[in-house]
C-alpha cells in the first residue's frame, strides 16, 4: 500500500530529484524578506540539500515541528523556541541573525510617533491620540513582539479601544491592512521593505534596541522517528552557522539597506575559513 | 483600478513570455485538480445514483450530510487532513503531508460533497422520469444505477465542473496540507495568496486572471469533448 | 403454450394514504387474444394494470401466475399512457430491454433495426428518441415492450392524444402481437377501439370489477345498468 502510495505521489509530482530533501518551517517575515531566495540556491550549491519552505506563522511552524512533520524550524520568538526545546522537541536553539522591528504609520502622522525617542514612547503617542493600529493578532513571533511592547510602555492587553485593529493575519495581509486603513502598524524591516502596496504609509520610527528581532534555528529532535532528517538538519545548521552564510546574509541589502545582522557562534573551523 | 489594469498587463506578459514558473505553477494546478477531480466523480456519482435508487434508512440523513457538508469550510477539511496526515497522526507513516498527493487528498473530500449534491439532484429527477419504466423492465440495482449515469451524463458533466470550479479555486485546505512549497506544492491559489500577502497586488491579480483563463479553457474543451461525443452518437 | 397463464388476482386490494384505490378484485386472465379495460374516470383501470404488472405493491389479496413470480416478472411488459423515452437514441432504446438480459449486441441491434423498420422509423435510428413526436414515441415505446416477446402486455391508453393515422399504426402492431401470441390487457376510452381489438370486456367502477363479459355480449347486451348507461354515453362514477 505504502509503496502504491509512493508511486502515485511520485507520479502525480514527477519529482525525480537527486538532491537531498529536508523541510523547513519559516516565519512569513523572513520569507518576505526575500533573504530565502538568495540563501537557499547557495545552499544547494554548497551542501545539495534541497530545502523545502513552509511559509507559517511561529505559532504553526512550532506546532509542525512538535509534530515532526518538518525537519527543522528557523523563527524569531524567545520564549516559544525556549520552550519547544525545554519540552524536547527540539536537540537545541542556535541563535543566526536578527533583523529589526519598524513603526510604519501614515505620512501625516497624526499622533507623531516620529518624534519618540523610544518605541514605547512612539506606541505611547499612538495609544494616547487614538490613532487607527493594525496589530497582527495571529500569536506569530511578530504580535508577540508588539504585545511585549505594549506591556513595555505601560498598556495592558487587550486594554485597547476602537482604533486597535487584530486583523488575525500574516505580515503582508496586516500590512495591506494598515495601507487600506492608513493606520500604524509595526512591521519587520524586510517585510516592509519588500511590500509593494505601501500607500500613504511611511517608516517613521527604527533604532530602538528593543526592537531587535533574534532569530535562531532549531533542529528537531530525531528522537521523533527515522522520518526525521536529522543529519540533513545537522548539515544544514552548520552551514548557516558558516563565513559564507555571514557574507550572505550581512550583505543582503533592499534599497541600499542592509536588513538582517549574522550574529551566530561561530565553529572553530568556520571561523578559522573567515 | 490602476491595479487591475496592472494586473491584465502582468497575466497576458506571464504568458506570453512563457513564464517558466507560471507554467510549472499552472500545470501542477491542473493535474492536482483533475486528479482530485477524477477521484471524487468515481466515488460521487455512483452514489448519488444509488441515493436516487435506492431507498434505505439513512438516505435522507445521508443526503441531508451531504447537502450540509457542500458548505465545510475548506480550511476545516485542511486542518482535519493535515491531522491524520501529519507524522505524529494516524497515516503520518505515509509522509504523505505536504505532497500533492495530500493536496489531492484534501480536494477530493471538499468536491465529494459538492459533486454527489448537485448530481443527485439532477438524477433524482430523471429517476422520477425513468422509475416506473426501469420497474417494468425489471432492471437490476446496478443496471438503474448504469442506466442513470449514462443517460444523465450531461447533468453529470455539470456536477463535475462545479466541482472542479470549488477545486481549482480553493486555497484554505491546499494551503495547509500543502504548505504552498516552491516547486513542490505551489498551485495557482497558493501562489496568489503569497503574492497578496506580499503586497503585490498586480502580480496577484495576474496570476488570478491566468487562473481564470485555465479555468475557463478546461470547460471548454470537456463540453467540446462531450460534444462531439454526442453528435457522434445522436 | 404459455408458461405464465392463467393468472388468478384474488381479493386484490391497493391502498394509498389510507384510501382505497382499488379492490377488492378478483379476476382470472387466460386464454388468448386482447382484454379491454373500461369505464369513467377515476375508476381505477391504471392502478389494477400497473398492480397486475406488479408496479403497485397490494394492500390485500393477491395475484398469482402460473410460474414463479422472478419468472413472470420477464415475460410481462407495460406501455405507459405516456411513453417514457430513455434519453438515448431510437436504436439505444430498442436495444435496452434486450441488453438488459444480457442478449448479445450484435443480436440486438440487428433485432432493433428490424423493429424499427415494422414501426415506421427506419432512417432515424440515430435520433434522440426525445424529440420524437408524439405517434413516434408510443410506436417505439410499443416496439420496445414487444421486443423482448413478452407472454403479457400491459397498456394504459395506447392512443390517448394520438391523431387517427398513429392510432391505426398502433393497433395493427397490437394485432399483430396477438397473432404472434401475446396477452394483452389494455385500458382504453375509446369504446371504438375496444370494439375493433377486444375479445373480452372488463367494465370498471369505483375500483371494482363491475362487469366482465365477450365483447361482442357486452356491447350488444349490457347486463348492468352502470354499464348500459356508461356505454350511452351517460355520466357515470
Amino acid at each position: 500500500m505504502r509503496q502504491l502510495t509512493l508511486a502515485i505521489a511520485v507520479a502525480l509530482t514527477g519529482a525525480a530529484a537527486n538532491a537531498e530533501e529536508m523541510k523547513m518551517a519559516v516565519t512569513t517575515s523572513f520569507h518576505n524578506s526575500g533573504l530565502a531566495d538568495v540563501l537557499l540556491p547557495e545552499i544547494k550549491q554548497d551542501t545539495n540539500i534541497d530545502v523545502q519552505l513552509l511559509v507559517v506563522g511561529t505559532g504553526q511552524a512550532i506546532k509542525l515541528g512538535e509534530a515532526g512533520d518538518v525537519d527543522a524550524v528557523l523563527v524569531h520568538a524567545k520564549a516559544a523556541e525556549e520552550k519547544f526545546v525545554a519540552e524536547g522537541h527540539a536537540t537545541h536553539r542556535r541563535e543566526i541573525m536578527y533583523n529589526d522591528f519598524v513603526i510604519i504609520g501614515p505620512k501625516e502622522d497624526p499622533a507623531g510617533a516620529r518624534e519618540a525617542d523610544s518605541a514605547g514612547a512612539a506606541l505611547s503617542a499612538i495609544a494616547e491620540a487614538e490613532a487607527p493600529f493594525v496589530s497582527r493578532g495571529d500569536d506569530s513571533g511578530t504580535h508577540k513582539k508588539e504585545l511585549s511592547l505594549w506591556s513595555a510602555a505601560g498598556f495592558g492587553i487587550g486594554a485597547q479601544g476602537d482604533w486597535y485593529n487584530a486583523v488575525g493575519a500574516g505580515m503582508g495581509a496586516a500590512l495591506n491592512t494598515a495601507s487600506g486603513l492608513n493606520a500604524y502598524i509595526m512591521s519587520d524591516r524586510a517585510s516592509w521593505l519588500n511590500f509593494g502596496n505601501k500607500g500613504d504609509l511611511e517608516l517613521l520610527f527604527a533604532g530602538d534596541p528593543l526592537l531587535f528581532n533574534q532569530y535562531a534555528y532549531l533542529p528537531v529532535d530525531p528522537a521523533k522517528g527515522d522520518h526525521v532528517k536529522s543529519d540533513l538538519a545537522e548539515e544544514l545548521e552548520v552551514w548557516l552557522t558558516s563565513a559564507r552564510a555571514k557574507e550572505l546574509i550581512d550583505g543582503y541589502q533592499i534599497e541600499g539597506e542592509q536588513l538582517f545582522t549574522f550574529n551566530a557562534e561561530m565553529t572553530d573551523m568556520s571561523k578559522a575559513a573567515e | 483600478m490602476n491595479d487591475l489594469w496592472d494586473g491584465l498587463i502582468n497575466a497576458a506578459w506571464l504568458v506570453i513570455s512563457f513564464d517558466a514558473d507560471l507554467y510549472e505553477i499552472a500545470a501542477r494546478s491542473l493535474r492536482v485538480t483533475l486528479a482530485a477531480l477524477l477521484i471524487a466523480s468515481a466515488i460521487a456519482l455512483p452514489l448519488a445514483a444509488l441515493l436516487a435508487v435506492q431507498r434505505f434508512r439513512f438516505r435522507r440523513a445521508t443526503i441531508a450530510v451531504l447537502n450540509a457538508l457542500m458548505g465545510l469550510p475548506p480550511v476545516v477539511v485542511g486542518l482535519i487532513v493535515y491531522v491524520f496526515l501529519s507524522r505524529s497522526g494516524p497515516f503520518g507513516v505515509l509522509g504523505l503531508l505536504f505532497t500533492p498527493t495530500a493536496m489531492i487528498i484534501a480536494q477530493v473530500i471538499i468536491i465529494v460533497p459538492l459533486i454527489a449534491s448537485i448530481a443527485h439532484q439532477s438524477l433524482r429527477e430523471l429517476w422520477a422520469e425513468y422509475h416506473d419504466l426501469l420497474i417494468s423492465m425489471n432492471a437490476g440495482r446496478v443496471q438503474r444505477i448504469i442506466t442513470l449515469l449514462w443517460d444523465g451524463r450531461r447533468a453529470l458533466l455539470t456536477a463535475a465542473l462545479a466541482g472542479f470550479g470549488r477545486g481549482v479555486g480553493e486555497v484554505g485546505a491546499i494551503m495547509i496540507v500543502g504548505g504552498n512549497i516552491d516547486h513542490l506544492t505551489r498551485v495557482m491559489t497558493t501562489a496568489i495568496a503569497l503574492e497578496t500577502g506580499k503586497g503585490n497586488f498586480a502580480l496577484a491579480l495576474g496570476l488570478g486572471f491566468v487562473l481564470i483563463a485555465l479555468s475557463i479553457m478546461v470547460n471548454l474543451a470537456i463540453h467540446r469533448l462531450s460534444q462531439t461525443e454526442t453528435e457522434g452518437r445522436w | 403454450m404459455s408458461a405464465l397463464l392463467p393468472m388468478r388476482a384474488t381479493g386484490a386490494c391497493v391502498h394509498r394514504r389510507g384510501k382505497r384505490l382499488i379492490g377488492p378484485i378478483d379476476l382470472v386472465l387466460d386464454g388468448q387474444g386482447i382484454t379491454a379495460l373500461i369505464g369513467p374516470n377515476g375508476a381505477g383501470k391504471s392502478t389494477l394494470l400497473k398492480a397486475l404488472h406488479g408496479l403497485e405493491r397490494l394492500s390485500a389479496g393477491r395475484i398469482e401466475w402460473a410460474c414463479p413470480q422472478a419468472r413472470a416478472e420477464q415475460l410481462q411488459a407495460f406501455v405507459f399512457q405516456t411513453p417514457v423515452m430513455l434519453r438515448r437514441s431510437v436504436l439505444d432504446n430498442l436495444t435496452y430491454p434486450l441488453r438488459l438480459v444480457r442478449t448479445p449486441r450484435a443480436a440486438a441491434r440487428a433485432a432493433a433495426a428490424e423493429w424499427c423498420a415494422r414501426i415506421g422509423l427506419e432512417g432515424m435510428e440515430a435520433r434522440l428518441a426525445t424529440v420524437l413526436s408524439g405517434g413516434e414515441k408510443q410506436k417505439l415505446a410499443l416496439a420496445r415492450a414487444l421486443i423482448t416477446r413478452p407472454q403479457v402486455l400491459f397498456l394504459d391508453e395506447p392512443s390517448a392524444s394520438l391523431d387517427g393515422r398513429a392510432t391505426r399504426e398502433i393497433e395493427a402492431l397490437l394485432m399483430l402481437a396477438t397473432g404472434a401470441g401475446t396477452r394483452i390487457v389494455m385500458a382504453t376510452h375509446d369504446m371504438g377501439q375496444a370494439r375493433r381489438l377486444a375479445r373480452e370486456v372488463v367494465f370498471m367502477r369505483s375500483g371494482e370489477v363491475h362487469e366482465i363479459a365477450a365483447a361482442a355480449t357486452f356491447f350488444d347486451a349490457p347486463r348492468t345498468d352502470a354499464a348500459r348507461a356508461f356505454l350511452a354515453g351517460d355520466i357515470v362514477d
